[in-house]
């Protein structure tokens, strides 16, 4: 029996994506840098100093300072955003430009050895920038909490509830072209109105509403209560069950969807 | 035992049957080859000894084994060179070796070696550190190649092994699969070029419309159905006249008999071929009928795939 017939074979395909991203990993951690830093700096330093002399740290931000409030909202909305550029292009460059599915796929990996092995990749990228982002917020002063350090990681979950079904969508697709649109209609309303940069209960209740059913919201619930140390407590049991459940489905999804475009 | 085995396979994509039945075996050892114009449906039979598709008819066994419930298995012991290049050009040439011995478990020592071993067969050990990127179409074909050797396969699958490559590049990889085929390696190929299966091919099957209409040897493919040698004709005039023309010198006195002359007769848009066992004596018997110029030529493979479907190979 051939060695590979034993093994995880997921282990194998996942090696592939770490020699490439040792091929560019400055770049890319320099951007994990850059964009933390002039987030918190233009809207947590210069806007929150207005926000702060007008709300004054009121009930509404739950007696935080802007910049303790909107770091940690921006720690999840930027995992969602990294994700999701990690699973459009990069996927359909698989299966389509780069072809390398294709390419796993004449070897002995399965169908799931590949979609496992990007997406473990994807885990990977997110997780490491969220920590990249949360020493940022530490030099900001925007950390409160020992809990802190778990929050990459459930941003890092959020960051997957979104990554994992964008996959399996991008699998069905022919070309690029809708996803300049997914990014502007779909998740960059996420990013502006789920709580990242203002209490959800501001907005109309039916956009409130909306609002909790969208991933990041529960994302950025989590991030904020381990990231000043406020509010842990089992709501936040929910919040964790509800991106690992997302994530399941969208790894069943991409698990038929990659079958097919695979072995079509 | 034969190491591949297809009775009445077929691939169905919706209403559309690219593979429609077919049968073949592929022995221990020998190149075997799927002749055919693009669209005879040779990459999906391809695509299914990869077990990378699953047949929608027929049964089909590679090396003893049935690719839809052992597919990995079978996979581990196939090496692939697909008809599309799908080399990493972002990583070295070394490193696409590297990273897809990877992907059957081959131990980095082992692989160490190979890569070195490799590299010197394919004739590309001075570029094992520069990106693929900038590469010529040949050596990237070689490199693909060195890729799918790297587990050591007992079948080497080649999807149209040369389409793309200026012909100096063609003869280099032409040069490398016969020393494969002298070390053993079985191989199946796909090809639209005649002068490529002639080359290559111990054995092949010329495919048409997803069905296989002629099995054999070069040698007894042409012998079975063709001529000798090809009389090609041109004319500046109408084809179509000089053909009626060129028929009619069967009939004249000195031909005695028609089937004596020709065999047959096929008229191309820009030329007319005979087919004959004796073209010498049917040049000379030209002069009567008005032609720009004529040449004598031995049948090839093309002839065969012309006989066979009334269609070139090439469009």
């Amino acid at each position: 029996m051939p060695p590979a017939a034993v093994v995880p074979r997921t282990k194998l395909a996942v090696e592939y994506w770490l020699l490439t991203y040792r091929r560019n990993w400055k770049g890319s951690l320099l951007t994990s840098f850059l964009s933390p830093i002039l987030f918190l700096a233009a809207m947590g330093l210069g806007l929150g100093s207005l926000v702060d002399a007008e709300v004054g740290s009121g009930r509404d931000l739950g007696g935080l300072d802007y910049l303790d409030f909107l770091a940690p909202g921006l720690l999840a909305g930027n995992a969602m955003m990294l994700a999701v550029n990690e699973s459009t292009y990069p996927v359909l460059g698989g299966f389509k430009w780069y072809r390398t599915y294709m390419a796993m796929a004449a070897s002995p990996l399965r169908g799931r050895d590949i979609m496992l092995g990007h997406f473990t990749y994807m885990a990977f990228r997110v997780t490491l920038a969220s920590f990249v982002f949360l020493g940022v917020m530490a030099v900001f002063g925007a950390v409160s909490s020992p809990l802190a350090v778990l929050a990459p990681i459930c941003a890092a979950l959020c960051g997957m509830a979104f990554a994992t079904p964008t996959a399996a969508f991008v699998a069905t697709r022919i070309n690029a072209d809708n996803f300049s649109t997914y990014t502007r209609f779909v998740i960059m309303p996420m990013f502006l109105f789920s709580g990242i940069f203002y209490p959800v209960s501001q907005l109309p209740i039916v956009l409130e509403q909306i609002a909790w059913l969208t991933p990041v919201w529960h994302g950025v619930r989590l991030c904020r209560a381990l990231s000043t140390g406020s509010g842990v407590n089992w709501e936040l049991a929910g919040h964790l069950a509800y991106l690992v459940a997302l994530i399941l489905i969208g790894t069943l999804l991409s698990a038929r969807t990659f079958t097919r475009r695979l072995y079509e | 035992m034969s190491l591949i085995a297809a009775w009445g396979l077929t691939k169905q994509f919706g209403d559309f049957t690219a593979v429609d039945g077919i049968d073949f075996e592929v022995e221990r050892g020998e190149v075997f080859g799927f002749l055919g114009p693009n669209g005879a449906g040779k990459s999906s039979t391809m695509r299914m000894i990869g077990c990378v598709s699953d047949p929608t008819g027929g049964a089909l066994r590679i090396l003893g084994m049935d690719p839809s419930r052992e597919g990995t298995k079978i996979r581990t012991r196939l090496g692939v060179v697909p008809q599309q290049d799908n080399l990493d050009e972002e990583l070295s040439v070394a490193e696409n070796l590297y990273v897809y011995g990877r992907y059957f478990d081959l131990p980095r020592s082992l692989l160490r070696s190979r890569i070195a071993e490799l590299l010197d067969f394919v004739q590309l050990t001075e570029r094992a550190n520069d990106h693929v990127e900038p590469l010529s179409g040949g050596m990237k074909r070689r490199l693909t190649i060195a890729r799918a050797l790297i587990s050591e396969p007992e079948v080497l699958l080649l999807d149209e092994p040369t389409t793309g490559l200026d012909p100096q590049a063609r003869h280099v990889v032409w040069e490398r699969l016969w020393t494969l085929k002298r070390r053993g390696v079985t191989q199946v190929l796909t090809t639209h070029y005649m002068d490529e299966a002639e080359q290559l091919c111990d054995r092949l099957v010329v495919m048409d419309r997803g069905q296989i209409v002629a099995e054999g040897s070069p040698r007894q493919l042409i012998e079975r159905y063709s001529t000798r040698e090809v009389v090609e004709v041109r004319t500046h005039g109408q084809v179509t006249v000089m053909a009626d023309a060129l028929r009619r010198l069967g009939e004249s006195p000195e031909a005695q008999t028609r089937d004596e002359l020709y065999e047959r007769v096929e008229e191309l848009p820009d030329r007319v071929l005979l087919y004959t066992d004796q073209g010498e004596r049917l040049v000379a018997l030209l002069g009567e009928v008005e032609h720009e110029s004529v040449l004598v030529r031995r049948s090839t493979l093309e002839d065969v795939f012309l006989h066979l479907t009334g269609r070139s190979l090439v469009d």
